[in-house]
Formats: structure tokens, C-alpha cells, sequence
């Protein structure tokens, strides 16, 4: 990663937890969620409408899913762009055994099974031979999503069981989706893993200063390897998910994923330098997103634009508080 | 020493892509021809301009994945003047290309300097919002060829001793490029800041402001691209170069420019954009698909990126061994 690594300065003395709570990204961003929320239902009469907001659940809970894992990669000073091309060589994979008839239970295994083995892939490049990541997964982002090509040209996968459509269409009980549910659950499981496990730890202490980690024996290249691993597990179910849910396979599919993967786990506070970041900040900026793009397919803002926003929105929130702060500084004297 | 480690660097890629050339022309006769091969440098000439763009960024430790946006948006500017008022000289045209791109690189060359975020943040926001504001421009309205002038869509096309104008372009950039990387003073601060910031503050380089010019010169030459390309393939929309930027970073690479930093060459650059350019115009010659030319970049960016940490590897100290294996711990890894 790039930039030269911030100063960190530490205060003579801890503001009161309650400042610290209110203070902290985690809150401006879950008021900037409230905020979108009371704009979306003043904007438009269809908006506060459990159903639909059940639908809007649909348009991040796979991208967040991956975010979860990205979240780790980043903090531990790593990145992986390949994300969006798992999924769609997953895809195409599920779509491949599809047609040769394979079950339901299969198609998940193999779905996920892909995404696991093209995380493999990752971590030997990145952990194992020591390469720098940004450019391994922008190459292994092209292979991925090159062999998806080959194997489907300009054709499209469909035909797939109507069991399997469960997984991005069903319902686990009145307007939860099976997806949302998987998303509440993987939350969970992350931020536990990263705030109350001794992995998450050791992901933190790699982010902030690699090379004292090393000396506090930390096993980096392991770590490493396992988080690469666990991105491509998530990207495997985001790609059972998203492709239970369309119901076919294009090899375009899920393009340009992997920049508002990077983009909502930015904005839910992770540094990109690494060493800093909770999943509690990802899943609100998730949220946000979320809101966000649904608001506005509501008022019929066409999508293309609607990245706009998300572009200004990612900008915004990482320079407010640089600006802010600089400002701060600059008053003492 | 270093130097003619760069110099069998650049030679390798010489050779490798010499015989690529020969392979090809055994498949298909024509294929060598001097006629063909201009045909394929003048394919390639976007790509070596903004390849060399995307070289001074990543030099100095920075990346600038808006360059395919900002294509698009000056594409698409340029386009509809054109349209509008046909009566503006060809010059004024390339003028507000030019200037356009200058200021869109500005903005993101601004966040890098003011405000000391990283670059792959603020392009990748920028990235989604210049590709945006295209759509909002043109409404989502193609510029057709009909509605261009002749001396807009004509003057890259005109052949100079056997190559169109727009392969000169390219020619006259690479030299431009090449006497500012190696005898000016920004081009000595580009390489210094990027090797090794600390030092070149040290030595009165104000790393920030250099940062600020190299991704001015990026999107000063992607402002021009964003012409050629409208004028190349007579058409203005605004998905036009869509994940190019890609592209541009995958010539970089496997031109040898590390992404740390500091180490790379104009004839790097120049020789990775034309081994890209060679292989895509070689595979439907030799019956592959077309499909394949994304996998096949993606294994060379692999492939490349494992040859270059070959390459810049430093010999570390040894300051721990490993209890089985007698590996060293590298401390510049």
C-alpha cells in the first residue's frame, strides 16, 4: 500500500466513554444512515414499506457479505480486487454443473468450493510468494474473470434447480430474506472473530507495524493466507446468493463489484492503510449504501448517477474528518 | 549495476516480443508484415500514452485508477462540442481535451497533496463520479459519426510516411515523455519521491506537489486520449474505455515499473502497452478467441509481477532465521 503512514498521536487524556462514543466514525456514519433514512421517506411515499425495504436489503447484503472479509484484508494492510471475479467464475461453475445436472447441495459446494479454491489461489501469491497485493489481485482479477469468458463466450448459464432458488429468494420468516438473515449471521460471526478472538488481534497488529508483529511472533504469512482464503469463501456464498437470485449466469456478471466492495468497507471506516477499523462500521456503511442507491432507484435516478453519490459519498467521509482534524491542528498554534 | 539490470529488462521484453511476433507470422504470413505491425502500433498508441501516464503516478508511490474515466468524460466533452459548435478549429478542440483532463487530474493530484489521502481512495471515488458526470452531460445520448466533423474524426487517421497521425502522437508523447522523466527536474523529483520519500524531502523535493504534477500529467494525457479514442472509433458514449484503467496499470507491470515506487522506465511502459497490444491482435490471427485475451493478461500481469519481485528484491539483513528452514526473513519484503 502506498502513502506514507499517518501520524498517530495520542492524547495526555481518554475522553469520557460517552465523547469517545459520539465521537467515534461509527456514530457520524450510523447519523448520516438516520439521516438518508428520514430524506428517503420524505422523498418518496413508497419508501417506509416493510416489503420494500426488504427488497432494498437485496442490493447489499451479498456486496457486504464480502466486505466483511475485505474488512479484515484491508486492516491487516492487504487488499483483493479478484473479489468480483470469484464470484463469477463461481458462478460460472455453478452454472456448468447445473447443466450437467448436478443437485442443489452440489452446486453449493461447488459454488463455494470455487471461491475457496480461487482464495487459495491469492493467498500462495500474495502470503507465499510475497508479492504485492493490489497487482496480483488485479492480475488474478483478469484470470478469473478471463476463464469465466472463455468458458461462456456471449452465451448465458440458466436451468438451475428450483430448490436452489431458495438461497436468493426465499424467506426464513415474513419479510426476512434468507439473505438478510445469512447477513446478520456472517456480521456476528465477523465481528467476533475480529474483536474477540486472538486472530483478530494478530490482524490489527499486522496492519499497524508488520514488522513488529513479525518479532512478537506472529505468523504473518499464515494470517495472511487464511484471510485471503476466508475472502474467497465469502465470495463463493455472495456468488451462490447472487446467482440463486438472478437465476443465470453472464460471465459480466457481479462487474465492478470489487470497487463498492472497497468503497462501503471505506466507509464503514476501515483505514486503507491497515491497523485500524470495526465490522460494526462496515455493516452500518452497508446500510448506508444500501439506502442510499434504493432512495434513489425510487425517484427513478438512474444508476450510473447514483454512483455518483456513491463516489462523493466515499470521498466525503474520508476527507471530513482529514480537513477537520487539520483544522484542529492548525488553531493551537 | 542497476542500469543494465533495466536495460536486460527492457531487452527481455524486446525479445519476447520478437518472438511472439515469429511465432505468430508462421501461423499467418501476413501477420509480420510492415504494414500490419503499423496497424498494431497504431492500435496500441492509446494504450502506450496512457500506460506512460499511469507510469509517472505509479513512480511516485501512488496509482490513478481514473484514468478510463476521465477518457470517458473528455471523450464524451470534446464529442459533443464537436457536434455542437462544428465550426471550432481542431486546435481549440484539443485544447479543451487537454485542459479538461489536466483539471480532472488536478482534483484527484489536489486529495493526494492537501489532504494526504491515498491515491487508490480518491481515484477510485473519482473513477465512479468522472464517468458519472459523463452520463450527466451527454444524458445518456451516444455522439454518432454523422453528426462529428470530417477534420475532427479525419486528422488521426492521416498516414505520415506509412503510420496515421494518432501512431505519431504516440511516438512524440514517448519522446515528450522521455526527455521530462530523465533530464528535467520533475522528472528526477517523480522517480525521488516515489524510491524513497523520506530522502527526497530531505534533499528540498516537495513530495506532495511532485505527487500533484504526476497526476496532472496522467490526466492531461488522458484528456488527449479521451479525443483520440472519439475520434478512433467515431463514437462518443459513456461506457467508452470501461475498465481500461486496468489495462494501463497491466502495461505498467509487466513493463517492470514497480508499484512500490521508484523503479521503472518510458521504454518499460512503451514495451509492456505493445506486448498487450501484439497479443490482442494476434489472437484471432492464430484462431483463439477473443475471449481468451482476458485470461491470457491476467497470467502475464501474474507472471510479471513474480519476475519483477525476482528483480527488486533487496538483500535484506538476516536477522532471524527461520527454525527449519534456513529462508531469510527479508526485511525489505
Amino acid at each position: 500500500m502506498s502513502a506514507i503512514p499517518e501520524k498517530r498521536l495520542i492524547p495526555d487524556r481518554l475522553g469520557t466513554s460517552a465523547t469517545r462514543l459520539f465521537g467515534s466514525w461509527e456514530a457520524l456514519l450510523f447519523a448520516v444512515a438516520v439521516l438518508i433514512f428520514i430524506a428517503n421517506s420524505l422523498a418518496s411515499p413508497y419508501f417506509l414499506n416493510a416489503w420494500n425495504l426488504s427488497d432494498a436489503t437485496f442490493n447489499f447484503t451479498e456486496k457486504a457479505m464480502v466486505a466483511f472479509a475485505m474488512a479484515l484484508l484491508i486492516i491487516s494492510g492487504e487488499i483483493d480486487l479478484s473479489v468480483a471475479a470469484i464470484i463469477a467464475l463461481a458462478s460460472t461453475a455453478m452454472g456448468a454443473a447445473a447443466q450437467a445436472g448436478i443437485g442443489t447441495p452440489g452446486l453449493v459446494a461447488i459454488g463455494i468450493g470455487v471461491g475457496v479454491g480461487c482464495g487459495v489461489v491469492n493467498g500462495i501469491l500474495v502470503a507465499g510468494l510475497r508479492l504485492p497485493s493490489i497487482v496480483v489481485t488485479i492480475g488474478t482479477m483478469s484470470l478469473f474473470r478471463g476463464i469465466a469468458y472463455i468458458v461462456l463466450g456471449d452465451k448465458a448459464y440458466g436451468g438451475y434447480p428450483a430448490s436452489f432458488a431458495y438461497f436468493g429468494q426465499g424467506y426464513v420468516f415474513w419479510v426476512f430474506s434468507f439473505e438478510f438473515v445469512l447477513f446478520a449471521v456472517l456480521a456476528i460471526v465477523f465481528a467476533v472473530l475480529l474483536h474477540a478472538t486472538n486472530f483478530g488481534r494478530r490482524v490489527y497488529a499486522i496492519g499497524n507495524n508488520e514488522f513488529a508483529a513479525r518479532f512478537s511472533g506472529i505468523r504473518v504469512e499464515r494470517i495472511k493466507f487464511t484471510l485471503f482464503l476466508l475472502t474467497g469463501l465469502m465470495s463463493g456464498i455472495a456468488a451462490v446468493c447472487l446467482t440463486s437470485r438472478l437465476g443465470s449466469t453472464r460471465p459480466s456478471i457481479a462487474q465492478g463489484w470489487e470497487l463498492e466492495i472497497v468503497t462501503m468497507v471505506v466507509l464503514g471506516g476501515v483505514s486503507i492503510l491497515g491497523g485500524a477499523g470495526t465490522i460494526g462500521g462496515v455493516v452500518i456503511a452497508a446500510f448506508v449504501m444500501g439506502l442510499v442507491t434504493f432512495g434513489l432507484g425510487l425517484l427513478n435516478v438512474p444508476g450510473i448517477v447514483m454512483s455518483i453519490f456513491i463516489g462523493l459519498l466515499l470521498i466525503v467521509t474520508i476527507t471530513l474528518p482529514v480537513i477537520i482534524r487539520q483544522f484542529r491542528h492548525r488553531k493551537p498554534a | 549495476m542497476i542500469r543494465q539490470l533495466f536495460k536486460f529488462r527492457e531487452m527481455l521484453l524486446v525479445i519476447i516480443i520478437a518472438i511472439l511476433l515469429a511465432v505468430f507470422s508462421t501461423r499467418s504470413p501476413g501477420f509480420a508484415t510492415p504494414g500490419n505491425l503499423a496497424n498494431i502500433f497504431n492500435d496500441t498508441s492509446i494504450l502506450i500514452i496512457l500506460a506512460l501516464g499511469q507510469m509517472t503516478v505509479i513512480l511516485t508511490k501512488s496509482i490513478d485508477l481514473s484514468v478510463a474515466a476521465n477518457v470517458a468524460f473528455t471523450g464524451m466533452a470534446v464529442g459533443m462540442l464537436n457536434a455542437a459548435h462544428p465550426e471550432l478549429p481542431l486546435v481549440l478542440i484539443l485544447i479543451v481535451a487537454l485542459c479538461i483532463g489536466a483539471v480532472l487530474g488536478a482534483i484527484n493530484g489536489i486529495f493526494v497533496w492537501k489532504l494526504n489521502i491515498p491515491s487508490i481512495v480518491v481515484t477510485l471515488g473519482t473513477l465512479t463520479i468522472y464517468r458519472g458526470m459523463a452520463f450527466v452531460l451527454s444524458g445518456g445520448a451516444w455522439v454518432n459519426a454523422h453528426q462529428m466533423t470530417a477534420p475532427f474524426l479525419q486528422t488521426p487517421r492521416q498516414l505520415f510516411l506509412g503510420l496515421p497521425i494518432l501512431g505519431w502522437t504516440a511516438i512524440v508523447i514517448v519522446a515528450v515523455m522521455y526527455l521530462v522523466m530523465s533530464r528535467t527536474f520533475l522528472g528526477r523529483a517523480i522517480y525521488a519521491s516515489g524510491g524513497n520519500p523520506t530522502a527526497a524531502v530531505y534533499a528540498g523535493i516537495d513530495v506532495g506537489r511532485t505527487r500533484f504534477f504526476a497526476f496532472v500529467i496522467s490526466g492531461t494525457l488522458a484528456g488527449l486520449c479521451g479525443y483520440l479514442w472519439v475520434s478512433r472509433y467515431a463514437v462518443a458514449y459513456v461506457d467508452i474505455a470501461a475498465g481500461f484503467e486496468l489495462d494501463t496499470v497491466a502495461a505498467c507491470v509487466i513493463g517492470g515499473i514497480s508499484t512500490l515506487g521508484g523503479i521503472g522506465s518510458v521504454a518499460g511502459a512503451v514495451l509492456g502497452a505493445l506486448f498487450l497490444g501484439v497479443t490482442k491482435n494476434a489472437l484471432p490471427v492464430i484462431n483463439i478467441s477473443p475471449f481468451a485475451q482476458m485470461a491470457i493478461s491476467g497470467s502475464v500481469i501474474i507472471a510479471a509481477v513474480i519476475f519483477n519481485a525476482r528483480q527488486e528484491r533487496r538483500r535484506g539483513r538476516i536477522i532471524l532465521r527461520d527454525r527449519g528452514a534456513s529462508e531469510q526473513i527479508e526485511v525489505a519484503a
